[in-house]
């Protein structure tokens, strides 16, 4: 029997954004990742091309993150207490496609390292690895403005994806990444319409959708995971339906999210029947990753290396079929 | 072509007689309309306007039941999107444990306790594995009806009936048809016989093929057969194929009211890497899988899954909302703090992460914001100082602490004299702004 033509028609494609330069770019990437260009949604390539597949990057910051389990330390092992071995381990060992580096260090309630000390650990992961980087501040709006603004400095010409422009600093972040060549990362607190108008500023205050990554808060399985699924979702069929200020590729950090929650921290004398927490966790983080993988995601930031290794062969096997 | 609630009315009785559930004619006829209901659940419908409309006002996706009736029972399909915020996800995805051919009957009764085994709840919802997939490949008829009666007499819940030799599934759906099992299932190579044993035994009847045309003329098969009650079914661990073929069956139905496809779809998905299974699992619980086969059965692997699930079908027009009352988080005691919050999911559950982390053990106050959070609450008018003094008072919050320090959301400073005013929570602190800011302040202010 014939089956009726359920092809859709989608009019727009996703912009893409490259992170990295190499050396005839101006950078010292041995690579440049590029993501985003999607003329369909996820793995649908009846209708439509992927000529880009979706990335890992490996999650590390410059301290080792207050709350994390043992069980996820243990797997990473003595590396997490330095950025560089922690990102080369990533990048040799996991084979992630590029480094998430998250500066909590800086953070005034915490370790409060100054914007210099956090520049030099940029650097430090830089000399370390030779794929893409993209950093974050330490989620202290105040601080984050001098400390990214150093760290750019010290990564200028290298492309990185700069995390995160939000209503209230997208002046800054636009100007950073426009004085230093780098990518930024526009964040909204699980708000489709935060995302977009995020967006809008970024372009009216002079900067490229071009070079920008939409990132939603990023809920982990459980906590939210519903809301910021369904946004992935609509940010991608609005984009390919035509609305340009949301054809932008998206990252989940799902990572960094995954790592606070119960289900994550707590081991089955916690919780009994529940598992062991050493399968547990990376399973939590997997199964967050894979719901966002197929609503769209086209960078996921993650910390545990099954998960990591789950999420690379899932995707190999996606682009191979 | 879908009919407008006011076509359908038009070929009702027009008699209110709420027979059908519902107050009024109209108000049915908008349910058919929804596809939540079928034309012919109206008893007093004239057999003209049933055959006139019957095929068109059909759910474009059939609901199936599989297992006896009750509350085990399973029941899969009738969706309506493809995406949930176009509506929603109605009818979850069933995990179901497998139980292969190849254990002995020792092995396969304790398998099956471990699948009865499997119910946990979260965040106040059961969830649990809700099948057994029973393989009888490979068995003898004798043994596959043997291990069919045995395990579906000791099952908490409905049985898939796995295998490939219709007549060895016959003889095992024979030995348990008043269980209506799923008989799993009919190819290219076993139609006309697995149908047949579907058919005989009155039981709903899995389907596959390579392409979605030969599904579809299986699916026509079987409804030609007398089995209405037909689910489509794929090999999971095709990952690429599987999506492409999961997703145009359901758009063909739901958009295009395809009716050889208009049938729920399951995914077997088992396979010996317990990460690599969660990864199928997860992935065809987002896209639409309304059954899942899987092999593990660690709570490690099945909580994950099964909250997926959970989040994936929960309603998007439904804010998620909390029991408004007095929460203990650890061993509390009366000189433990007291926090408030919304009634929100999911800041009562960030709240009630953040105080656990902090490992001092409070009592969460939650006062009822018709699921708003903190800010949305405050600009709605859903939350106030009086509501909150309110509350304190309805759970009897002073009763339980010997101090009167009460801790507010750092959103809502203005509260603080408000409250010290006008109730006996005389010392108000201003908490963090945001729930992760928790752990911290509780040690900097709280000995």
């Amino acid at each position: 029997m014939e089956v009726t033509d359920i092809k859709e028609k989608w009019t727009n494609k996703i912009r893409t954004v490259t992170i990295g330069a190499t050396a005839d770019e101006g950078g010292t990437r041995a690579n440049t990742v590029t993501v985003g260009g999607e003329t369909t949604l996820p793995f649908l390539t009846f209708e439509g091309e992927i000529p880009n597949r979706p990335v890992i990057a490996g999650a590390i910051a410059d301290v080792v993150p207050e709350g994390w389990p043992q069980i996820l330390k243990d797997a990473i092992g003595d590396v997490i207490n330095s950025p560089a071995e922690w990102a080369q381990k990533c990048v040799e060992e996991y084979k992630v496609d590029l480094i998430s580096l998250k500066l909590i260090g800086g953070d005034p309630a915490g370790a409060n390292r100054g914007p210099s000390e956090c520049a030099e650990t940029v650097k430090s992961v830089l000399e370390a690895v030779d794929v893409p980087l993209i950093f974050w501040g330490c989620d202290d709006e105040e601080k984050d403005n001098e400390l990214l603004m150093e760290c750019s400095h010290a990564a200028k010409g290298e492309k990185c994806l700069i995390g995160s422009a939000t209503e209230s600093n997208y002046r800054t972040l636009g100007a950073i990444g426009t004085a230093d060549k780098h990518k930024v990362i526009a964040e909204a607190p699980v708000d489709i319409n935060i995302g977009k108008q995020v967006n809008i500023l970024l372009q009216d205050a002079g900067f490229s959708l071009n070079d920008v990554v939409m990132c939603q808060v990023t809920a982990a399985l459980g906590y939210g995971f519903d809301y910021v699924y369904t946004i992935f979702e609509r940010v991608r069929i609005a984009g390919l339906k035509g609305d340009d200020l949301m054809a932008l590729p998206q990252i989940a950090n799902v990572g960094w999210e995954t790592w606070k929650v119960k289900e994550a921290l707590q081991d089955d004398d916690v919780l009994p029947g529940w598992g062991k927490l050493a399968d547990r966790g990376p399973m939590w983080e997997t199964t967050a990753a894979t719901g966002y993988l197929h609503a769209g995601a086209d960078i996921l930031t993650l910390a545990h290396p099954k998960s990591i290794a789950a999420m690379r062969e899932a995707i190999d096997e996606l682009m191979a079929n | 072509m879908a009919m407008t609630g006011m076509d359908i009315y038009k070929n009702l009785p027009k008699s209110n007689c709420k027979e059908c559930g519902f107050p009024t004619c109209l108000a049915f006829a908008m349910q058919v309309a929804a596809k939540q209901k079928a034309l012919t659940d109206c008893p007093q419908l004239s057999d003209e306007a049933k055959d006139a409309f019957a095929d068109a006002s059909a759910p474009p996706m059939k609901l199936v039941h599989i297992g006896p009736e009750g509350d085990a029972q399973v029941k899969i399909g009738q969706e309506t999107v493809m995406f949930r915020h176009e509506d929603k996800f109605y009818n979850a995805s069933a995990l179901a444990g497998k139980v292969a051919a190849s254990l002995s009957d020792e092995e396969a009764s304790a398998r099956l306790r471990q699948i009865n085994e499997a119910a946990f709840s979260r965040i106040g919802q059961d969830i649990s594995v809700s099948m057994a997939a029973v393989e009888v490949e490979g068995l003898s008829a004798d043994a596959a009806a043997g291990r069919a009666k045995t395990l579906a007499d000791a099952s908490r819940v409905p049985l898939i009936l796995m295998g490939s030799d219709p007549a060895v599934v016959a003889a095992a759906a024979g030995a348990i048809a008043d269980k209506k099992p799923l008989i799993y299932q009919a190819t290219a190579d076993n139609a006309e016989a697995m149908i047949k044993v579907a058919a005989d035994n009155k039981c709903p009847l899995a389907a596959t093929a390579d392409t979605l045309e030969e599904l579809a003329d299986l699916a026509r098969s079987a409804a030609d057969a007398g089995v209405g009650d037909v689910v489509l079914s794929f090999d999971g661990r095709d990952t690429a194929k599987t999506l492409r073929n999961i997703t145009s069956a359901r758009r063909a139905a739901l958009k295009k009211n395809f009716r050889a496809l208009g049938f729920p779809a399951m995914v077997d998905a088992a396979c010996d890497d317990p990460f690599k299974e969660t990864v199928l699992a997860a992935t065809f619980t987002a896209k639409y899988a309304g059954i899942i086969i899987i092999n593990g059965l660690d709570g490690s692997e099945l909580i994950p899954l099964l909250t997926a699930a959970q989040n994936i079908y929960t309603d998007p027009q439904v804010p998620n909302t909390v029991e408004a009352k007095l929460y203990e988080v650890g061993d509390v005691t009366d000189s433990s703090p007291v926090l408030f919050t919304t009634n929100f999911a999911l800041t009562y559950f960030s709240v009630e992460g953040e105080v656990e982390r902090s490992k001092v053990p409070s009592y969460i106050c939650v006062v009822d914001t018709e699921g708003l959070g903190v800010l949305n609450a405050y600009a709605g008018d859903k939350i106030s100082p009086e509501k909150v003094v309110k509350t304190l008072g309805e759970q009897s919050v002073a009763d339980k602490v010997k101090h009167r320090k009460l801790i507010i959301p750092g959103l809502l400073p203005p509260f603080r004299a408000e409250i010290e005013d006008t109730s006996e929570w005389k010392e108000v602190i201003i908490g963090p702004e945001s729930a992760t800011g928790i752990p911290r302040f509780l040690a900097e202010n709280w000995n």
